[in-house]
């Protein structure tokens, strides 16, 4: 008798079909920000026999960033790690264990010297020679000091990588880093792909954008790549309009919280955190980010707000912008002469009027 | 008696040495001065975010009993301004009588700088009325329909005074007082400092709706020193900004911008009980440069201040007049009856 678990299986390693494969490059070429030209190229880059490897490296982290991962709906994680990329180690998804897989590690980064991508999750602990977070009787800070000089590119994935996150937060105990830092002045390109975990479009479409022009995507003064990073939240808030019309929540369960207004007052950090989460949805599903469920954002993504700032506190708006119908402090002139001009005209057409009038009357 | 025409003239002479010796003029509006109790607000344009939250919780706070824009047909009736018809978003093009506070914007583009963000220069300014501490209304009111508390130094209206001159609006120079030209028997509407809610120990709706600490409500003399010590801030610099009222525990750090040394409403039109300060000049904000610290009610006060002898005397005089010609008319009509008998 068939099995129906192997059965299930052989369906969801059939691939894809040719019509969700070009949605999906669209789509990734859409989120760069890319024209449609782009997309045979991605979809030859994605296609192509030679699949890049990819060694995922763990640190001081909850697995929530390879969690979200593995929800992605386009491509969703078979696709990814069976078709477009080679994962070569991850902890959470390796097949082997113990011994075998660190073996796989060493060979495949051997081989793929100066080819693969380094992706890295969690904070790395560099108090006491990194002894708080250790891989195989080894500190997590030695395997990246090792690892990271052999890759093409190091991604970190999560805001504990990009900036500390949870584990860097005060008082910091085990003196967790991010890892740009610790590979800061060695030459490697890091892109921080910051979130608490962060939309897994952001990290796909780095990867693709890597496979497809065999560089890294436009990064801005932090490492993140601008086509995810370079607006605030607030900018394009589906609560935005609230906040311009002066419509808050001013507390938890209130009438404005209830009809959906702007969660400024509750502690939004949505006007100083840059991300797209606003425009991007989580999980493919529109309405489900913290902001529309009535959760003010807590700035996540954020250098020192995330983590860092408290979590009501009233956030500072980065870049006060008033919406376009806002009334002008000193009201355009120029309509001055127009109206003299009309003025002008009725008094003329009235006088002609009058004097018609008084003709009339006379030779009555 | 009659009164003879030498006496008639003297009392003339009388009067007129009266009319011209009237009060020594511009003395007598000068007597308040700022108080202990007299309140304000204080409103920081660096610290603003444009969020409107003063002008919707203005409306809902004036339109409760006691507030400047609660009226008894309209009850319960927050008097929104919609542009459009969906009626979805209140956007009153300036203050009338139906919004007693606007928050404006002055935006500059300068084309030289590259970018879409560093090219843009916004400010925010918040208009209302800003309760001089001479005002220029209750000057020129000639039923004392507007009057300035002596405690609070709150610039109220009493719509059961007015009848409708609007001298008010015209003496203003800040142009603040509205008038409800819609209705049937309209009152002047301008700001209050949310008297009625100060009278139940609260204070001013847009201080105490504001998030960011860019409206503050206090006593004058505390704004004055705060404004003072923001100006010598340095920018870049982190200050804890009091949030809602300046002598409250409630404070936000924030790194300072670069103030405008200025603080508008120190002496501006003798001095006003709402100040201001900016990052940009207040000419831009749409303050208007003429405006100088001579004290408003100091141009009429040599003619208004005449206004109550001369009326007295001319109402006197009339008496008078009519006396003197009635006597002759009576003695001209008694002489003709004696004639005819």
């Amino acid at each position: 008798m068939e099995s129906k678990v192997v059965g299930s299986n052989d369906n969801l390693l059939s691939g894809v079909t040719r019509r969700d494969f070009m949605k999906f490059c669209t789509a990734a070429a859409a989120t760069m920000g890319l024209p449609l030209s782009a997309v045979p190229q991605i979809a030859e880059a994605v296609t192509s026999p030679k699949r890049p490897p990819v060694i995922w490296l763990s640190g001081q982290e909850c697995t929530g960033c390879v969690e979200s991962l593995l929800r992605s709906g386009h491509p969703d994680i078979v696709t990814l790690i069976f078709d477009l990329i080679s994962l070569e180690y991850s902890e959470t998804l390796n097949v082997g264990a113990g011994h075998q897989a660190e073996a796989f590690r060493a060979k495949s980064i051997e081989e793929n010297k100066g080819k693969f991508i380094l992706v890295v999750d969690g904070a790395i602990p560099v108090k006491d020679k990194g002894i708080y977070c250790m891989v195989a009787g080894k500190p997590v800070l030695d395997i990246l000091l090792e690892t990271a000089p052999l890759a093409a590119a190091v991604i970190s994935i999560g805001s504990c990588a990009a900036w500390g996150g949870v584990a860097a937060a005060s008082p910091n105990p085990t003196g967790a880093t991010p890892v740009h830092e610790i590979l800061k002045g060695k030459g490697i390109p890091v892109v921080n792909i910051p979130g608490c975990p962060p939309n897994p479009y952001n990290f796909l479409t780095t990867v693709i954008h890597f496979l497809t022009f065999n560089k890294l995507p436009a990064l801005d003064d932090k490492g993140r790549p601008k086509f995810a990073y370079s607006r605030l939240i607030h900018e394009n808030c589906e609560r935005r309009p609230h906040f311009d019309a002066g419509r808050f929540a001013e507390e938890f369960g209130d009438t404005g919280h209830r009809q959906g207004f702007c969660l400024y007052k509750l502690g939004c950090k949505g006007p100083e955190t840059y991300n797209n989460c606003s425009t991007l949805a989580f999980n493919d599903s529109p309405g489900c980010w913290p902001v529309a469920t009535g959760s003010p954002c807590f700035g996540c993504s954020e250098e020192h707000v995330g983590f860092n700032s408290p979590l009501f506190s009233k956030a500072k708006v980065i870049f006060p912008t008033p919406p376009a119908q806002q009334v002008k402090a000193v009201p355009e002139k120029g309509g001055g002469a127009k109206n003299f001009a009309y003025g002008v005209a009725g008094a003329a057409i009235g006088a002609a009027a009058v004097a018609l009038a008084k003709r009339g009357g006379k030779e009555d | 008696m009659a009164i003879n025409r030498r006496d008639f003239l003297k009392f003339s002479a009388g009067t007129g040495l009266m009319l011209t010796a009237g009060a020594t003029p511009g003395m007598a509006v000068h007597a308040p001065q700022l108080g202990k109790d007299t309140v304000g607000i204080l409103y920081d344009s660096t610290l603003c975010i444009g969020c409107k939250s003063c002008m919707v919780n203005c409306k809902i706070a004036n339109s409760e009993p006691g507030g400047a824009l609660y009226h008894k047909e309209t009850a319960g009736k927050i008097p929104f301004e919609y542009p459009d018809k969906d009626k979805i978003y209140d956007a009153p093009d300036g203050l009338s009588d139906k919004s007693l506070c606007v928050i404006k914007a002055y935006r500059h583009e300068d084309k030289t700088k590259p970018g879409d963000e560093g090219s843009l220069t916004f400010s925010f300014i918040k208009q209302h009325c800003l309760h001089c501490t001479h005002p220029a209304c209750v000057s020129v009111c000639p039923v004392a329909a507007l009057q300035k508390n002596k405690d609070t130094g709150i610039v109220t209206y009493n719509k059961n005074k007015c009848f409708g001159c609007r001298y008010c609006q015209i003496a203003c120079p800040f142009g603040i007082p509205s008038y409800e030209w819609e209705k049937a028997s309209p009152s002047v509407v301008k700001c209050q400092l949310c008297n009625h809610r100060y009278a139940q120990g609260k204070y001013s709706a847009c201080c105490e709706f504001c998030p960011t600490g860019a409206s503050i409500f206090g006593r004058v003399e505390d704004l004055q020193a705060e404004a003072k010590r923001r100006l010598a801030l340095k920018p870049g610099e982190t200050y804890a900004y009091p949030v809602k009222r300046v002598d409250g525990k409630e404070r936000t750090e924030k790194v300072v911008a670069t103030y405008v040394d200025h603080v508008y409403g120190l002496d501006e039109a003798g001095g006003t009980q709402y100040l201001f300060l900016a990052g940009v000049s207040f000419d831009k904000l749409g303050f208007n440069p003429k405006i100088t610290k001579d004290v408003y009610p100091d141009y009429t006060w040599d003619y208004v201040s005449h206004v109550p002898i001369l009326i007295g005397t001319l109402l006197v005089a009339g008496t008078a007049l009519r006396t003197v010609t009635q006597k002759l008319e009576k003695k001209k009509n008694d002489a003709g009856k004696g004639d005819a008998s």
